[in-house]
């Protein structure tokens, strides 16, 4: 096992080579990031033999690996913010025909203003795209979820979608160990997809679906995903046995005791841990839970861990203009419904187009949760750090 | 918590020298983190880049306000008002300088420790292009022991390739040259 520093995007790319897979298709320019670079360089090098397909959209990157992917081959792509947004119809296809695509989201604001910096507008969008999401806080766990995404997507038949926070996580060098690469091999060989497309097995995809059809094929992709969450967590379990890991549906940090606490995904629960410990010290009893899937959405999960819990500050990285509240915030509701007993939600929105969210900020998004716990009464949205 | 915040111009290698610094840390077994405050990457557009070195994980994702060492990688950046803001007090500063540690006493009057080095110079003379960021990285060294010079040399073989032999010229000549005023009673 060699211990390296990389880039969150290049931890994403060795986990690419490893899983040895067969087809990349991708457009290079911007909001692309170095992940697709550092393949195209391991294509090149002769280090990884893959087909690498440079296409001129997103559209037509994401159309490359559906048609890739038919044909049983294992595919990869990697895009951000607009190249996700224009990839939006496609999306819906690649998982109604059960392509076990494994994309990386560098997650970036969506324009206008033109921006390149994080926020979770752009994953936000495809919530209902019928994509597998998982969320990664570190480089080291971009590559460890990347390696378990290719498990997960060709058990389930789904494509997955890796989500690392832009910037923050996509070009921050830190630690990374890489694992035994025969033991990747092992976890997930790479051999074609049977019952695919080929010269031998002709048929046709993407059909027109009349209602008489339509409905019943929907529903086996909904029902794929519902199934999936007992797949991914033993697939999960596997993964944490052979590379020695602890991955979750949900990380709960403090939480045995915890009287109120701050909810996120992404990169943003490691400030929110630094402060729940300064909290702990001084005798405050906060706690921080990360959401690692978001679909499909832990919420049973979420029920257990937040029992007697009294209250919950919800941070969204990106808003639902109109909307009852934001997108997870929404979820988070939506999931507790039915607890006899549900904490108060406090929603928060920071971090926008790449607002840095300061310790302070943290500190005080604490202090709100906690005040709305002891009262039993929760606030409007807070928009953090927002200028007025 | 070791921070340290970095300011140059694009081309000069600012958001590069971040990255060495993280990986020798990490290469000696410790912890880092390398990120730079991204914009339109421009030649010649003041640029900041920053680490963390630490004894464990470091989970913290926010950017660095109060750094422990402020680096200056372009000379004309020195006198640019603001440079030293959030220094922590007794500080360190790293300038690529002409310029002896003494005259800028004033200048940096809460540092607890001010390294001066013509890094430019170096570059010219090593280089052959006024790319600064290696022979700052020796200053930086000289002046805080951060990481050993073997590592970080180990780094630029890695990454520099051919040009590595090059670059450890400038950082070992920058580590010679480097003059280091200690207010805190050490030197």
């Amino acid at each position: 096992m060699k211990r390296l520093g990389l880039s969150g995007n290049y931890a994403v790319a060795y986990a690419v080579k490893m899983a040895d897979v067969d087809v990349i298709a991708a457009y290079p320019i911007t909001p692309q990031t170095t992940i697709v670079e550092k393949l195209s360089d391991f294509v090149a090098n002769g280090e990884l033999d893959a087909e690498y397909v440079n296409v001129e959209s997103e559209h037509s990157a994401m159309s490359a690996c559906v048609g890739a992917s038919l044909t049983g081959a294992r595919v990869f792509t990697a895009t951000s913010s607009q190249g996700l947004a224009y990839m939006h119809e496609v999306l819906f296809m690649a998982s109604a025909l059960r392509t076990p695509i494994v994309m990386t989201n560098v997650n970036r604001a969506l324009s206008a203003p033109l921006n390149i910096w994080n926020d979770h507008s752009d994953a936000m969008a495809e919530r209902d795209s019928g994509w597998i999401q998982l969320w990664a806080s570190s480089a080291q766990e971009a590559l460890d979820t990347t390696i378990e995404a290719f498990k997960i997507a060709e058990d389930v038949l789904l494509p997955v979608m890796v989500n690392i926070d832009g910037f923050i996580v996509s070009h921050t060098y830190e630690p990374v160990t890489l694992p035994d690469e025969g033991e990747v091999k092992r976890y997930i060989p790479s051999k074609p997809l049977t019952n695919r497309l080929s010269p031998r097995l002709a048929y046709s995809v993407g059909v027109v679906g009349p209602p008489e059809y339509y409905y019943e094929m929907k529903y086996q992709a909904v029902d794929a995903m519902e199934r999936s969450r007992q797949r991914i967590k033993e697939i999960e379990a596997d993964f944490n046995r052979r590379f020695g890991k602890d991955y979750k549906d949900i990380n709960a940090y403090y939480m045995e005791d915890a009287e109120y606490a701050l909810l996120a995904m992404g990169s943003m629960t490691g400030t929110a841990r630094v402060v729940a410990e300064s909290l702990r010290r001084r005798g405050e009893r906060a706690g921080v839970v990360s959401i690692r899937w978001f679909r499909p959405f832990p919420f049973e999960r979420l029920a257990e861990i937040l029992e007697g819990v009294r209250g919950i500050g919800v941070m969204d990285r990106a808003v639902t203009p109109g909307g009852p509240s934001n997108p997870l915030f929404v979820d988070v509701a939506s999931g507790l419904y039915g607890m006899a007993e549900r904490p108060v939600l406090q929603s928060f929105v920071a971090g926008l187009g790449g607002r840095d969210v300061s310790t302070d900020e943290f500190g005080m998004m604490f202090s709100k949760t906690k005040e709305a716990a002891r009262s039993g009464r929760a606030g409007p949205c807070i928009y953090v750090g927002l200028r007025e | 918590m070791l921070e340290i915040r970095l300011h140059g111009r694009g081309g000069q290698g600012v958001v590069t020298a971040a990255e060495i610094l993280a990986t020798a840390a990490i290469n000696e077994g410790r912890f880092a983190q390398a990120f730079a405050a991204f914009g339109p990457e421009r030649r010649g557009a003041p640029v900041l880049a920053f680490t963390r070195i630490n004894d464990k994980e470091i989970l913290l994702r926010a950017q660095i306000y109060e750094p422990d060492v402020i680096v200056v990688l372009d000379h004309n950046l020195v006198s640019m008002e603001g440079l030293e803001e959030g220094l922590k007090s007794n500080g360190t500063v790293v300038l690529n300088t002409a310029s002896e540690p003494e005259a800028l006493m004033k200048r940096f009057a809460e540092a607890g420790r001010i390294a001066t080095v013509d890094a430019t110079d170096i570059a010219i003379k090593e280089l052959g292009t006024p790319i600064t960021n290696t022979a700052i990285l020796g200053a930086l060294l000289r002046a805080t022991g951060i990481v050993r010079l073997e590592t970080l040399e180990g780094v630029f073989k890695e990454r520099f390739e051919a040009y590595a032999e090059k670059n450890v010229k400038a950082v070992r000549s920058a580590y010679q040259q480097t003059k280091v005023l200690d207010r805190r009673g050490r030197s």
